[in-house]
């Protein structure tokens, strides 16, 4: 691991200069080689994305940076964009060159608007050195970033919930298709990528698409940034290769006597100790980079009480089933911590749970019951018979 | 409200309707500016909002509704965000919260009869790693303790006694 040069190593521009002297197509060929999945979460393959926009035919197309980074237990693109926002940028352009699009905008959320001030000095700098701007390095039609400021919402980390939030509506997720790649920011064809994802498009583009798939797995390839925080030692932001073992990672923090992980934030899922061999990739547990450990005096009921909590307060309300189906999972949760809820009941609320996952419109509430269901799973037997708060007090 | 202020806050407004543009992708931007600026977006000021951009007040309402950086409730000129996600409930945000409401003497929701204070949940502010933290308007406190939330607030409060014109109170933020 130590071998592989990571974002600190990684001299900016580099990759931009290369992919100058190459045709879109050839841009798009390499990432695609790479095997560079969505960094977010979702893992989309970005070869095939930016392949997608750069077919659709339009006379005008946007780079959107998705930094919007909501996740409970996510600040991966934080320390990104505050130490390495050259390679983000950088990766934006070159996603221009690729798919031909004249203009990108960075959704920064609202949380982080003390980062702007940097991110605004450092797109001028670029802009000076002819890196953005009406030609970039003596090339047309030329490319620039501007920053939008999120207001506060969750749910414009979701792809098409982030373009309503920039047409001026509320953020609340389109039906799909049609795509962004294909209908967009104001219709037009639109790739929205995480801060992660392109600052590593910009690092393959420097180092070749065969340097990263030198790093994790046959379907993951290349290295990951994970936020880690809760009852470990060393929590902070990590590199480490797709497809390292929870057991690996939570030695390298710090977290080994830990009962219980969280991987893939809120929305991701709850691995008792008993699963620490297994593996986080898109193969088998899939992740945007959040872990957080839960050590063992934790009640594993506080943590879904909290995070129902957070996805009851921040649906969108659009559908029913994310909608109402949060606030009733949170309540059955409330009801199991005061020993109130019958085995039958429960069983009702894990239907509840799966139905969410089929019917809910976008990745919020299709994601949403993943800690509940993983819990109820995995931790049954202290889910029961909880002494009754009135009765016992 | 006077009918003067009331002249103020079209213009300004106007003003910003002129920077960003007359179309809707300039709705967001301009709510979030009023906001900084008026620490309230009322009616009126959707109102006008609407006119300017040629759409209805009500598609305004809902957008301000919907973000929880606008919202038309008047907030404080400091409003303090804790964060409530787990990894900050882990590190001990709840002690936080008391001592914040202690020290106030308001609960999460309101706003200081004074109007300088506004305490709110913050869903996730991405510090999890050094939690509790919070954000006092643009700024982000870390490992905030119980102790701590005196020290905050008091630089705040100084920023009252020193500067008396809001334009500083804002850049002091």
């Amino acid at each position: 691991m130590s071998q592989i040069p990571t974002f600190s190593h990684m001299p900016p521009d580099i990759g931009l200069q290369r992919a100058l002297g190459r045709t879109p197509a050839e841009i798009v060929q390499e990432i695609t080689a790479s095997g560079l999945k969505g960094r977010g979460g979702a893992g989309f393959s970005t070869g095939t994305k930016w392949a997608l926009a750069a077919e659709a035919p339009s006379d005008q197309k946007f780079i959107l940076c998705n930094a919007d980074e909501g996740e409970p237990g996510t600040f991966k693109d934080r320390v990104i964009l505050q130490e390495h926002a050259d390679l983000v940028f950088e990766g934006m352009t070159i996603a221009a060159l690729a798919v031909g699009a004249k203009e990108g905008i960075l959704f920064l959320r609202g949380e982080y608007t003390y980062l702007r001030a940097h991110l605004e000095a450092v797109l001028q700098q670029r802009r000076s050195r002819h890196l953005l701007g009406e030609d970039i390095l003596g090339f047309q039609p030329g490319f620039d970033i501007r920053i939008f400021m999120g207001a506060g919402a969750y749910i414009c980390g979701e792809e098409t919930g982030l373009i309503e939030c920039l047409e001026g509506f509320r953020g609340e997720p389109r039906n799909r298709p049609p795509y962004p790649v294909h209908q967009g920011f104001l219709d037009r064809p639109s790739v929205v990528n995480n801060v992660e994802t392109l600052a590593w498009a910009a690092c393959i583009l420097q180092k070749g698409a065969a340097w990263f798939r030198k790093v994790g797995t046959e379907m993951s390839t290349g290295i990951k940034i994970f936020s880690i925080s809760g009852d470990c030692e060393r929590p902070g932001v990590f590199e480490f290769p797709m497809g390292i073992t929870v057991k690996e990672l939570l030695r390298n923090v710090g977290g080994e006597n830990a009962r219980a992980v969280q991987i893939g934030g809120a929305s991701g899922q709850c691995i008792p100790a008993s699963q620490f061999d297994r593996a986080i990739a898109f193969e088998d547990i899939p992740t945007g980079g959040s872990v957080i450990v839960f050590g063992p005096q934790r009640d594993m009921l506080d943590v879904i009480e909290n995070f129902l909590g957070f996805f009851a307060d921040e649906s969108c309300g659009q559908c029913t089933p994310c909608r109402l189906g949060n606030r009733k999972l949170l309540e059955g949760v409330k009801m199991l911590k005061a020993g109130t809820c019958s085995m039958a009941y429960l069983n009702e609320l894990c239907a509840l749970g799966e139905t969410m996952m089929i019917a809910s419109k976008c990745g919020l509430g299709q994601s949403s019951p993943c800690a509940f269901l993983s819990v109820v799973r995995n931790f049954r037997e202290e889910l029961m018979g909880r002494a009754h708060p009135l009765v016992h007090a | 409200m006077l009918m003067t202020e009331r002249e103020f806050l079209a213009a300004e407004i106007q003003n910003l309707v002129d920077k960003y543009g007359r179309q809707r992708t300039s709705l967001v931007p301009i709510l979030q500016e009023v906001k900084r600026k008026y620490h309230k977006i009322d009616s009126y000021a959707m109102q006008v909002t609407a006119d300017l951009l040629g759409i209805h007040p009500v598609e305004v309402n809902s957008v301000v509704s919907f973000y929880a950086f606008l919202g038309d409730r008047p907030q404080g000129r400091y409003v303090i965000r804790l964060c409530r996600t787990i990894s900050c409930d882990m590190a001990g945000k709840a002690r936080v919260m008391r001592q914040l409401e202690n020290d106030l003497g308001i609960f999460f929701g309101q706003t200081t009869p004074d109007g300088k204070f506004t305490l709110e949940w913050a869903n996730c502010i991405g510090m999890c790693d050094q939690g509790p933290a919070l954000l006092v308007n643009e700024r982000v406190f870390t490992r905030v303790t119980p102790e701590s939330v005196h020290a905050i607030l008091e630089e705040c409060r100084r920023a009252f006694g020193q500067h008396a014109t809001e334009r500083k109170e804002v850049h002091l933020a």
